[in-house]
């Protein structure tokens, strides 16, 4: 299996406190992995270490010739002004982004391939609907559909199904299991043990510190789990300066 | 009505200059307004324009009431007020906007310091309320090259610039395009607001930027017609302002804001989008 994401030794945190601490692995092309962990855990720091929001502290991250923009993220408190004018189709075709940039044109196959996006979230009929009159679910699956369109190889979801209910949830994580079956990376924060058993081969435990990384059923065993939370509680503020880089 | 309308721009240089001006002004500072107000920066435009004092009334300590000097100061202090605006919102625990009330408040004091040394009462009130029919070629020239060169910059940055401000990760994460637009942007509304500034004055210079701005967004719902009807905004109210101040005695830059001011009013109360009257008459809510 050749790699698409390799981390080498990587700490990433902020102001001098690590959030994520000496992580090492890789994930291969075309893997689907959940990232699991308490809050805390550092899930969050890892993915935007991985999209590039967040500079190491020390070690990296390699992406293996993937650039910005071959990346798909969807973050868990998207900063996205719900009360601006714009309708959901126009929210959907921002994904085109890669194709059309500044002044491409948006012809009928564009429009063809938007509509179909819409659709396969099905929230056909919404086009003209402004995005301030949808509710929360509604937002996600038109944020689903908008990376649908950016026909990205590694596609980064943090906490996608939190406040969903459970038919959106289903209907999305279809989509998840469809870019995997289309050979994409695909990285998933999730809580719902449950929802990573039965659609998740690959499980990452975090806590700060990587706890175990592996098959679900290896990886979410009640040992790991409790070990995962006990790390995650020690957290101090007056922590000396981690040596290990010096040793 | 011939006589009430159209009459005296036919009859009088001046009127037709300051229509053309404000004309030019509501073209170029409308969408730049709309954009301000869907970004949560209205009172930003507000201490900008501020701003733009201490620099225009250094031109004129050192040149007098000249057009390039005024201009040039203008932008420059313009520029470097936007510029730290933004550092020390960024770089401190301050917030923006308490920054920013700080800032307009230390440069209408310095700016009005500085015209006072040289000038008389009169300049101060050019300065203040500008001259809007006192126009010459050149300030003309300016703001109508400022007011085409707003609106294709806009076309250019069109959809980073809407990307911006409804998902600024989302840009982010798909284009570096974000930090260049943003400061594209700002310095539109900085050329526009010093263009405003020579014929509406410091105090009123954000005015035809920021009243029909507010004016579209109870008409409309999506950002393309908010422009139209900011610039429609804007238009009739430069025409009506100007007439009503020929007709009437109030001076002629507040009397165009006064329109655009009225029609804010009347937004407020009857605006399809969110307006008053449509909030608090009884409607049936409808069945699905």
């Amino acid at each position: 299996m050749n790699a698409q994401v390799q981390f080498r030794d990587l700490t990433l945190g902020y102001e001098r406190h690590p959030a994520v601490h000496h992580l090492d692995g890789s994930i291969s092309r075309g893997a689907l992995l959940a990232v699991v962990g308490p809050n805390g855990a550092g899930k969050s720091t890892l993915f935007k270490g991985i999209v590039g929001v967040l500079t190491p502290f020390a070690g990296g991250i390699d992406l293996c010739g993937l650039r910005t923009r071959d990346i798909a993220y969807l973050p868990q408190a998207a900063e996205i002004d719900r009360s601006f004018p714009i309708n959901v189709y126009d929210m959907v075709a921002m994904g085109l982004w890669r194709q059309a940039g500044l002044f491409g044109g948006i012809g009928r196959k564009e429009r063809d391939k938007v509509e179909a996006a819409v659709a396969a979230v099905g929230l056909t009929g919404f086009e003209e609907r402004p995005i301030a009159s949808l509710s929360g679910g509604q937002m996600q699956r038109v944020l689903f559909a908008r990376l649908l369109l950016q026909d990205a190889s590694l596609i980064v979801l943090d906490e996608p199904f939190n406040a969903i209910d459970a038919k959106t949830a289903a209907d999305l994580i279809e989509l998840v299991r469809r870019w995997h079956a289309e050979k994409r990376t695909v990285l998933a924060a999730l809580h719902d043990f449950d929802l990573v058993r039965t659609n998740f081969p690959e499980v990452l435990l975090l806590a700060r510190e990587p706890v175990a990384w592996g098959k679900a059923a290896d990886v979410l065993t009640p040992e790991n789990l409790l070990k995962a939370r006990r790390m995650c509680e020690a957290f101090d503020d007056h922590a000396g300066e981690c040596r290990v880089d010096a040793a | 009505m011939y006589d009430i309308l159209i009459a005296p721009f036919v009859d009088y240089e001046f009127l037709r200059r300051a229509l053309v001006g404000v004309l030019a002004l509501a073209l170029g500072a409308g969408p730049v307004g709309v954009f301000l107000m869907l970004r949560r920066m209205s009172l930003m435009g507000d201490a900008m324009a501020h701003a733009i004092l201490p620099g225009a009334a250094i031109g004129f300590l050192f040149a007098g009431l000249n057009l390039f000097a005024m201009t040039a100061g203008g932008l420059i202090a313009g520029f470097v007020v936007a510029l730290l605006a933004g550092l020390v919102a960024r770089a401190t625990e301050i917030k923006e906007d308490a920054s920013l009330a700080a800032f307009f408040l230390i440069s209408l004091a310095v700016g009005v310091t500085i015209v006072s040394m040289r000038g008389t009462n009169i300049d101060l009130l050019h300065f203040l309320f500008g001259s809007v029919l006192a126009l010459d070629d050149q300030t003309l020239l300016l703001i109508a090259v400022i007011a085409s060169f707003s609106l294709v910059v806009l076309a250019v940055i069109w959809r980073p610039l809407v990307l911006e401000c409804v998902d600024p990760g989302f840009l982010r994460s798909v284009s570096r395009a974000g930090a260049p637009v943003h400061v594209a942007f700002l310095a539109l509304v900085v050329m526009n607001l010093v263009g405003a500034f020579h014929a509406l004055g410091t105090l009123l210079a954000v005015g035809l930027m920021m009243v029909p701005a507010a004016v579209g967004r109870f008409w409309a719902r999506d950002v393309t017609a908010m422009i139209v009807i900011a610039v429609g905004t804007g238009i009739f109210s430069g025409i009506t302002g100007l007439l009503l101040s020929y007709h009437t005695a109030v001076p002629a830059g507040p009397a165009v804001i006064l329109v655009a001011g009225v029609l804010y009013a009347g937004s407020v109360l009857f605006g399809r989008v969110g307006g008053l009257a449509q909030r608090l008459l009884p409607t049936r809510h409808l069945e699905a």
